[in-house]
Order: structure tokens, then C-alpha cells, then sequence
């Protein structure tokens, strides 16, 4: 018999079997994804060029808030793409993200406030400024090892996968779907919002964390220090979203999208669809909270409004408005939204909140594909 | 449970390589592939199983009829780990438990299900769905790198052929018309190559042209497969049965060929209203 089947997409440039080729065929076919990398890569160049070497009184220059503001909407950007990757490709509407990228948040303030050491207001060689004022005599044992930067990093990771790992453990399981998942998350994320906002937590209570000098000895108001975080931004958003591209395009994948559409039926092909959800869950709150982690030395301060129920409701909003199950929508919504919101919160502040709300309800309405759905609704029309 | 106990169900759920992934089958030494004994399931007061008990032969062609309410779709729930009843036993074979497996552990033990209503999954392609439902490794891991082999992609063809959707193969399911759903379900179930097929309704809403073809795709079946069909429709299960079940209220009414079922009096009166 011929097959009709037999062959796999045609094009194969590397290996099949190494990951590489498996990633650089899932790339082939991602027009969106090959377009977001490139726009990824020339801001990668640009903007340490425009900020570095352009001078201040130039027209071309590019402003230190103005990359900082860039490179948060990045990590925004990694954010929304930790969301789609549950909610478009597994249908979890997660509510409760905005923890999960918080918790990497404090975990990399931890060790910005360790790294200021004497140079604080009461001059603690030990204890971060907001202890000596709640009369810490010691530093309490979970602050132990963030002092280096090694340490910190594995927590960024660990906090948020070991809290996503254990919910989704128990809320899975227990085949908690659809809305009532939804509801949960938001009871997480504003738990958690309660308890960081106490201020025997020993996490700086409603004050969080601020005033941060350096980062691995670079200081964080220097020109450099902020290119640098940039570009690391730059990078790790473009390996995140390639790792996210190459899960989706592989069979767990299929799987994990299969889960979606038609739940029982993948169970009833011997699927075990609580671990898949596990799976996809906790990898995607590690990418959240390694946003936060980029975030919080870029914004300089992290505190417990991070964790407001509202926030993880935005990143919905973003992915929605952008498109989701696409990945680079997500990007583009957070990325876009968030450009509206820095305008908007600036020229009517009071007209923000209607505004989001509108755009929510718009894009649910006329762009269930969001406005990267645009260009194939466009066409169609024409 | 310890935490090395948990560590290694972990463990053994996401990177395998799972032993359990494939359970051994059912072990049908005895010519009887699946057992259901006395099984008891109520709903509020209300037994939608009353004491059934049921033996399937291996290689058998098996339909199940009865009216609304009579039990049928329970019957699958219990086999498929779907719905815990409350008292009675269900065996796979001589030696498998099903009361003892989940749902993903039975499937993989050898017993397929396909719906009442067609489930495909509408967002891939029929090759795809065809692909998810290879047997092996269901973990994680592994099939964050698989890829098919040339012994798979020829049980991906050979499927295709038996169910005939070569021609729809890189569709969209969600575009296939309800018949073909149904058949690629099926599809979905033989890529498992399953001892046994539960098969609920497996022509409601085709054309007369497609519930011929789906009585010839169900007796091809039988014999390399045991097939149990759960159907309204009498014509088509006068055209493939050869045992007939009637259930009634939770339990069985009567068995035998069609002929004998229906000349008794008993079915007669509940069921073909007479």
C-alpha cells in the first residue's frame, strides 16, 4: 500500500531525532513565532545601541524609562505566555498566575536586599532595613542562602513550581475543572496576598521590598546594569517561548490540547489527564515566576499587591485581547495592553479601568481570535 | 504514603519508562473476556443496575438492547472505571480487577469505549487523533519526544483503511460529517488494538448508506476483537447480531439469538410493546 501518511512534513533541514530539528520544524511552520523572534532580536540590538551610544540630547535616544518600561512589558510578555500555554492550549483559566510570577518576584527580591548589606538606612550589615525596624534580632531561617545569587535563582524556580505542583496535584486530582478551578486560583493568589501583606510573614509586610543597590555587583541605577537586564529579558523570552513551542508542537502537546477539547475521551484512551495538567501547570508557573524574577530588579520594588486578585484577571485579559492559543498573541496582547495602560493611566487615569473592561468585552465579542485572529478574518472578508 | 513512596509514583506518572503503561491484558484462558457478577449501582434510591450479572465471550459480537433507563450506558460506565458500583464484581479476563483500575488504566489494559456521542478531538487532524490513540507510552515524557515509528505509521495506515478516512486523512476532525466521526472514533479505539470494544450507538443519526457500512466495520471486528454494541436500532442490530441481550430495569431479561429474544413473551411485553 502507498502511504498516504507514511511521510512527515516535508523540509527537513536538521536531524529529526535531535531536539534541535524538532524545534527548528516546529518553528518552520510559526509564522507569528519566526516574526515575534525577529522583533525580539532587533530590539535586542537597538535598544542598548539607542540607550549606549546614541547621545542624551539626541532625538534617537532612547531614555532609561523608556527601557525599563520595555522591558517590563517583556516580562509581562513571558507572563502571558505562561498563561496561554494553560488556558489556550489546556483550557485551565488560571486566575491566579499573578502569584506564581510574584513569588519568583520576592524570591529575586530576597536577594537584591541581602546584596544591600551596610548601605541600608540603620546600616545591619545582616538584617534588610524593614527587620531592624520590626526588631528582628536574627534573620529568620527562610531568608538563610539568599544572600547568594545561585540560591536565589533555584528559588525563583522552585517557589512557584513546588506551590503550583502541590495545588494542581490536589485540584486536578480531584478533576476540579472549568470555573470552580478558576475561583480556586483567585482564592490562592489573594491567601497569598493576606499573608505576604502581614508583617510578622518576614517579607516586608505591606511595604515589601525596595531600594535595591545591586545586582551580582552591578549597580542597579547604572546605564549597563539596565541594558544588560534588558537584553536578558530579550533572551529569556525568546527561549521561553521556543521551549513553549516545542512542547505544543510535540505529541504531549496534542495530548495537552486534547485534554481540552475532549477530556473524558483522552482518560478513556489512557491518558492519565491529571498529570498532564500537573505537567503543563507547574511549567508554566516556573516561567511566571521567572518574569517576576526579571521584573522586580527592573521596576525596582516588589510588594504584596503583586499578588491582587486583578492582576492574574489582566494577564487574561492581555492573552484574550491578543489571541490566544497562538503564544505571540499573548506577547502581543501584554505587550500592547500594557502600552494602553502606561498611556491611558498617564492622560485619564480614572478611564483606565472602563477602558479594560471594554477592551475585554470587544475582543470576547468581535475577535474571539484576538487581533492576531485579525489578518485571517481580513482575509477571509476579502 | 512516604516520600519516597511518592517520590517514585511521581516519578513512574511523568518520565516512566512506566511498566505499567501497557497492563498485560486480559488473560482469557477460560474463553470468557469479561465477567460481570451481581453489580449493584444506584443513584439516589434509584438502582439503574439491579444485580446484573453478564459474560462476554472472547471474539464475540455481542448487542445489548433494551428501553430508556434499562441500564445500558451504566453497564459501561462500571467496566470502564467511569462509575463505582455498589456491590458485585467485574473482571477482565481471568485475572484483572476492573473495580481495582482508574479509568486511563483500564483503557490501557485493553478495553476501548467509544460514546454515545461521537468525541473526537475536533481541533486535530484524523491522523493526529489517529496518533494520540497509539498504544505505548502515556506519560509525559516520552512523548514530549516521540515520534512515530515506521511499525506504528503502518498500524496509523492500516487503520485508516479499515475505517476508509485515507482520503480525509489530514482534515480537521470537527469537519468530518457525524458518520465519519463515528468511524474515526472507532479508528481512535482498533490504534489500541484493544481485546475489547464497548461500542454505545454506534449508527444513531447516520444515513442508511453509512449504518451499512458501520455493520460491516462492526463484523469485521468480531472475532479478532470481542465488540459489545449497545443500540436502539433494530434493524441494524437484526443485521450483525448473533447474541442478543436484552436488559430491563437493571437487569438481564433475556439472552439468545434475535429470534428467540424476540418470540419471548417477557421482551415481548417490555419491551417491543406487544
Amino acid at each position: 500500500m502507498t502511504s498516504l501518511t507514511g511521510n512527515p512534513p516535508a523540509g527537513m533541514v536538521l536531524n529529526e531525532e535531535s531536539t534541535a530539528g524538532r524545534l527548528w520544524q516546529a518553528m518552520r511552520g510559526d509564522r507569528g513565532g519566526q516574526i515575534l523572534l525577529g522583533i525580539l532580536l532587533l530590539l535586542g540590538v537597538a535598544v542598548p545601541v539607542l540607550h549606549l551610544f546614541v547621545p542624551e540630547n539626541s532625538a534617537m535616544h532612547l531614555s532609561g524609562y523608556t527601557v525599563t518600561l520595555l522591558g517590563k512589558y517583556l516580562c509581562y510578555g513571558l507572563l502571558a505566555i505562561a498563561v496561554d500555554l494553560v488556558w489556550g492550549y489546556c483550557g485551565i483559566l488560571s486566575l491566579g498566575h499573578a502569584a506564581f510570577f510574584s513569588l519568583g518576584g520576592y524570591a529575586m527580591g530576597m536577594y537584591l536586599m541581602r546584596q544591600i548589606g551596610t548601605r541600608g538606612v540603620y546600616g545591619d550589615p545582616v538584617l534588610p532595613d524593614f527587620m531592624v525596624f520590626l526588631n528582628y534580632k536574627e534573620l529568620p531561617w527562610f531568608w538563610h542562602g539568599f544572600d547568594m545569587f545561585w540560591f536565589a535563582m533555584i528559588m525563583v524556580l522552585l517557589a512557584p513550581g513546588l506551590l503550583a505542583y502541590a495545588f494542581g496535584w490536589l485540584a486536578f486530582r480531584s478533576r476540579v475543572t472549568g470555573v470552580y478551578l478558576s475561583i480556586i486560583t483567585q482564592a490562592l493568589t489573594y491567601a497569598l496576598m493576606l499573608a505576604f501583606f502581614r508583617n510578622d510573614m518576614g517579607f516586608g509586610g505591606n511595604n515589601g521590598f525596595t531600594d535595591f543597590k545591586d545586582l551580582l555587583g552591578f549597580a542597579l541605577n547604572n546605564p549597563g546594569t539596565r541594558i544588560g537586564l534588558f537584553i536578558c529579558t530579550v533572551i529569556v523570552l525568546a527561549l521561553a517561548y521556543m521551549a513553549c513551542r516545542y512542547i505544543v508542537a510535540s505529541r504531549a502537546g496534542r495530548v495537552v490540547a486534547a485534554i481540552r477539547d475532549a477530556e473524558s475521551r483522552t482518560r478513556f484512551i489512557g491518558y492519565r489527564v491529571e498529570s498532564y495538567k500537573v505537567w503543563i501547570f507547574t511549567f508554566s508557573a516556573v516561567l511566571a515566576g521567572i518574569a517576576g524574577a526579571l521584573y522586580v530588579p527592573q521596576v525596582g520594588i516588589i510588594n504584596p499587591s503583586e499578588f491582587a486578585p486583578i492582576n492574574s484577571i489582566e494577564v487574561v485579559i492581555w492573552v484574550a485581547v491578543g489571541g490566544r492559543g497562538t503564544l505571540y498573541g499573548a506577547v502581543a496582547g501584554a505587550v500592547l495592553v500594557n502600552y494602553a495602560k502606561t498611556y491611558f493611566t498617564a492622560a485619564l487615569p480614572e478611564f483606565w479601568l472602563y477602558a479594560l473592561g471594554a477592551l475585554f468585552v470587544l475582543a470576547t465579542l468581535f475577535l474571539p481570535k484576538g487581533l492576531v485572529g485579525l489578518r485571517s478574518k481580513v482575509k477571509d472578508a476579502v | 504514603m512516604n516520600a519516597s513512596a511518592l517520590f517514585k509514583q511521581q516519578y513512574q506518572r511523568w518520565i516512566g519508562p512506566d511498566k505499567r503503561s501497557r497492563a498485560p491484558g486480559a488473560d482469557i484462558s477460560h474463553q470468557t473476556i469479561l465477567y460481570l457478577e451481581d453489580i449493584t449501582v444506584s443513584f439516589d434510591g434509584f438502582k439503574a443496575l439491579n444485580a446484573l450479572t453478564l459474560y462476554i465471550n472472547v471474539g464475540e459480537l455481542r448487542c445489548i438492547i433494551g428501553p430508556n433507563g434499562a441500564g445500558k450506558t451504566t453497564m459501561m460506565d462500571v467496566i470502564t472505571g467511569k462509575t463505582r458500583p455498589d456491590s458485585g464484581s467485574a473482571w477482565f479476563g481471568q485475572t484483572l480487577n476492573l473495580l481495582e483500575l482508574t479509568e486511563p488504566e483500564i483503557a490501557q489494559a485493553g478495553i476501548g469505549r467509544k460514546f454515545q456521542k461521537p468525541t473526537v478531538f475536533e481541533q486535530h487532524s484524523v491522523y493526529e487523533n489517529l496518533e494520540l490513540s497509539i498504544s505505548g507510552h502515556k506519560t509525559v515524557w516520552p512523548n514530549l519526544h516521540a515520534r512515530l515509528s515506521k511499525q506504528q505509521r503502518e498500524n496509523i495506515d492500516s487503520v485508516l483503511e479499515t475505517i476508509g478516512l485515507q482520503e480525509q486523512v489530514h482534515r480537521r476532525a470537527g469537519a468530518l460529517s457525524h458518520g465519519q466521526k463515528q468511524w474515526l472514533e472507532i479508528g481512535m479505539l482498533l490504534m489500541q488494538d484493544p481485546q475489547l470494544l464497548l461500542v454505545d450507538e454506534p449508527v444513531a443519526g447516520m444515513t442508511p448508506q453509512e449504518t451499512e457500512r458501520t455493520a460491516e466495520l462492526l463484523t469485521s471486528l468480531a472475532g479478532k476483537h470481542s465488540v459489545v454494541v449497545v443500540e436502539h436500532d433494530m434493524v441494524f442490530v437484526r443485521s450483525i447480531a448473533r447474541t442478543v441481550t436484552v436488559l430491563h430495569e437493571g437487569s438481564v431479561l433475556a439472552e439468545g439469538s434475535m429470534d428467540q429474544v424476540q418470540s419471548n413473551p417477557k421482551v415481548k411485553e417490555v419491551y417491543l410493546g406487544e
